[in-house]
């Protein structure tokens, strides 16, 4: 009916040039400077450098990083003689006459051009002894690249793509655990779950979203399922953002995987459940990879509906129930920054006293003794509000070998840590209740 | 992997056909606008955000309705936006090139998805008070309620519509405006009425999808960014300007999404829609049921 006029639509390949014209302009440009050696700073103070999402998209999680590295700092400086950490006792860093750690902070906006820049200006104009950075992985990439260059050490406390310590860089160390481990926890777990007998014969399926992030994890999952030797009856990756994922739902049924591991982003995450209960799909578990199922939006869409679900996470404050440390420092957190500590602040405020505690045994602000002297750390998982073996690092790669994953299970609309068994603070609920036998 | 059974088969025939006919009906107010001036509105995604986020506010406690109940009141709600947008916004460049419609109307998709967002975040937001919640199990096919209505909806919908274009006088009015406009103002028909008509309608046809959608679907305000592409694909390939080319080409978007899923993978689910459409597009330019110019 009515009618159609095609040759209306001739012009619209001007439409593109305009946009990539626009595109082109869009992109920034960084400026560099000259790169000098830096200099000790005076001994009363010692210069750390952050960097961080500070503005942006990304500007609550930089905030949120920063009040963990101030935290440290401050604990550093003062006198905390309660405290189980290094240098929580004494004023100052000690075998630096009492030097106070100053920080000075840059922020990257969420842009790797502004991380090198930033970089850049903090070595050579600021003069900082160390560098911490960066949050986003991209960003952590190439600032630590300046850092490298320039011969500061440069310490990571919350990137985790696994491809940042495959440069085998010699100023470059990371704390957090990245997502190889993630995922290796996963099967970690299930092999706990085999040796309680919990589980017997498990048919795995590995879901994930087809971007950059879903697939990584997807090969990961799928590599460490073949090591562990566990029998993966499914391999979907599926379009991110889709309307529906019925058909995805329905592949998971024929395939009679009674264990889902899943990576997807919140609203895919959702739809997910929604599809899960309208075609009464009943695995024994999801075990997702955080994102989507910890969005804060995943709950507040789903209710009760996102019960059982367990996610890998890196932290939670219920971790306090079997180490007393996590909540005197939350308390202390908490009155200065009105809200929780979260696996954010708490990874930051590790590698800040990780750094300080090297700065101090280094006993001066030359780069290559604190390098030396974070090549020698050894922190007892103690003396961390991580639910870590402690903190050393691989000779060559600079990651921390101790770190570690949790497993957080919704129960009651509470994300409650199950796993590991001595961190758990409530006993798994294992398999999720069917969907028709829920209330 | 897993053998394809009967029971698998009627399932994802069952969930093509639902999402098809709300892949249409979601289409239609796109087709109507177009068939009527030649627009293409690229924020029509975006007036589906729009017309789920009016069902989101009636949901709340101070209204308290569901998205059933507050449907006249989107419709109507939904039906005055349409014609404002026109008036001020299409009107002024009804004949200007067609890249000044296109940015006038992309500039409004941005507009919408900014206005929407400084208001309700980007959050995800559900409707507060459902209506028919839950599914009907046939032999082990599952049918969620809230779709089964919508595709109740989407017939209703489709027939109102064409009904109104082909028996009403306005309805022929608004074909004579299509047809020719300079013809039709012979005839004594304001052409400038017709078009606000068209995108009165178009608005509030869309307005019922988002309220059917609403009901099963959460509402965020990039929730038009997926839909309203689909929808884009669904005109082209039933032929711009057709009624029954967008019924047609909803349910084979749908029936081909949820095929592709299950046979092939679902990550291929929209690369084979894509490759139909593409198919219809080189051997049939106007789509299936469109008419040549």
């Amino acid at each position: 009916m009515l009618c159609v006029n095609t040759n209306k639509w001739g012009k619209s390949g001007s439409l593109v040039i305009i946009f990539a014209l626009l595109v082109s302009l869009m992109a920034g440009c960084g400026s560099s400077t000259p790169a000098q050696p830096a200099k000790p700073a005076a001994v009363k103070e010692v210069k750390i450098g952050t960097i961080y999402p500070m503005s942006g998209a990304a500007a609550v999680t930089g905030v949120e990083l920063m009040n963990g590295i101030k935290l440290a700092a401050e604990i550093v400086n003062g006198a905390y003689p309660d405290l189980d950490l290094p240098l929580a006792k004494g004023k100052g860093l000690d075998k630096l006459g009492g030097a106070k750690v100053v920080i000075v902070s840059g922020d990257h906006q969420g842009s790797n051009e502004k991380g090198m820049s930033e970089a850049e200006r903090l070595i050579t104009q600021e003069k900082v002894v160390a560098l911490l950075g960066s949050y986003q992985s991209a960003v952590t990439a190439t600032a630590s690249q300046v850092a490298e260059r320039n011969g500061i050490p440069f310490l990571n406390d919350s990137s985790t793509s696994p491809s940042l310590i495959a440069r085998n860089f010699k100023w470059f160390f990371r704390t957090t655990p990245d997502d190889d481990t993630f995922a290796n926890n996963f099967f970690q777990f299930l092999n706990d779950l085999k040796a309680k007998n919990t589980i017997k014969d498990p048919k795995l399926a590995v879901l994930y979203e087809n971007t950059l992030w879903g697939s990584d994890v997807g090969k990961a999952e799928n590599r460490f399922a073949k090591e562990h030797k566990y029998n993966v009856v499914s391999d979907l990756s599926y379009p991110a953002k889709s309307t529906n994922v019925a058909s995805e739902v329905q592949k998971l049924k024929g395939s009679g995987a009674n264990i889902v591991l899943q990576a997807s982003y919140a609203s895919d995450a959702i739809l997910f459940m929604k599809a899960y209960k309208d075609m009464d799909y009943n695995p024994d578990a999801i075990l997702a990879m955080d994102a989507g199922f910890i969005d804060t939006e995943f709950l507040k869409a789903l209710g009760k509906d996102g019960n059982y679900i367990l996610s890998r996470e890196v932290w939670a404050l219920d971790l306090a129930k079997n180490k007393p440390l996590v909540e005197k420092i939350n308390t202390i957190y908490k009155q200065k920054y009105g809200v929780n500590m979260t696996g954010n602040s708490a990874r930051a405020f590790t590698a800040m006293m990780v750094l300080c505690d090297a700065l101090n045994r280094a006993g001066s602000t030359e780069p290559a003794a604190i390098k030396k002297a974070l090549e020698e750390t050894n922190i007892p998982g103690t003396q961390l509000v991580m639910p870590w073996k402690g903190v050393k690092f691989d000779p060559t790669t600079h990651q921390n070998t101790l770190g570690s994953g949790i497993i957080v299970q919704i129960q009651d609309g509470q994300y409650v840590t199950v796993w590991p068994w001595d961190s758990a603070s409530k006993p798994i609920i294992w398999p999720m209740p069917k969907w028709s036998e829920r209330k | 992997m897993s053998e394809i059974t009967g029971p698998i088969l009627a399932q994802t025939l069952t969930t093509g056909i639902l999402w098809g006919l709300m892949y249409a009906l979601i289409a239609l107010g796109l087709t109507v606008i177009f068939g009527v001036m030649e627009i293409c509105n690229f924020a029509h995604g975006d007036f589906l955000m729009m017309s789920m986020f009016v069902a989101y506010v009636f949901s709340l406690p101070l209204f308290g309705l569901n998205a059933i109940q507050s449907m006249p009141l989107n419709i109507a709600i939904m039906f005055v936006v349409g014609i404002i947008i026109y008036k001020i916004l299409i009107k002024p460049v009804i004949n200007a090139p067609p890249l000044a419609q296109i940015f006038s109307t992309f500039g409004l998709l941005v507009f919408l998805r900014g206005l929407a967002q400084f208001i309700f975040t980007a959050d995800y937001h559900s409707v507060e008070k459902l209506t028919f919640v839950g599914r009907v199990d046939l032999w082990g096919t599952f049918l969620p309620k809230p779709q089964i209505a919508a595709a109740i909806g989407a017939m209703i919908m489709f027939a109102a519509v064409y009904l109104f274009i082909m028996k009403t006088k306005t309805g022929w009015a608004l074909l004579a405006v299509a047809e020719n406009k300079q013809a039709a103002a012979l005839m004594g028909i304001d052409s400038d009425k017709m078009f606000a008509l068209a995108w009165g309608i178009g608005a509030a046809c869309v307005s019922v999808a988002g309220a059917l959608l609403a009901n099963f679907y959460y509402v965020f305000p990039e929730v038009g960014a997926i839909f309203g592409f689909l929808s884009f694909v669904t005109v082209a390939l039933g032929g711009f300007g057709s009624i029954q080319g967008a019924f047609w080409a909803g349910l084979i978007i749908g029936l081909t999404e949820a095929l592709a899923g299950t046979l092939i993978a679902p990550s291929f689910k929209y690369l084979v829609v894509f490759a139909i459409f593409l198919l219809v597009v080189l051997i049939r330019p106007r789509g299936l049921m469109g008419h040549a110019s």
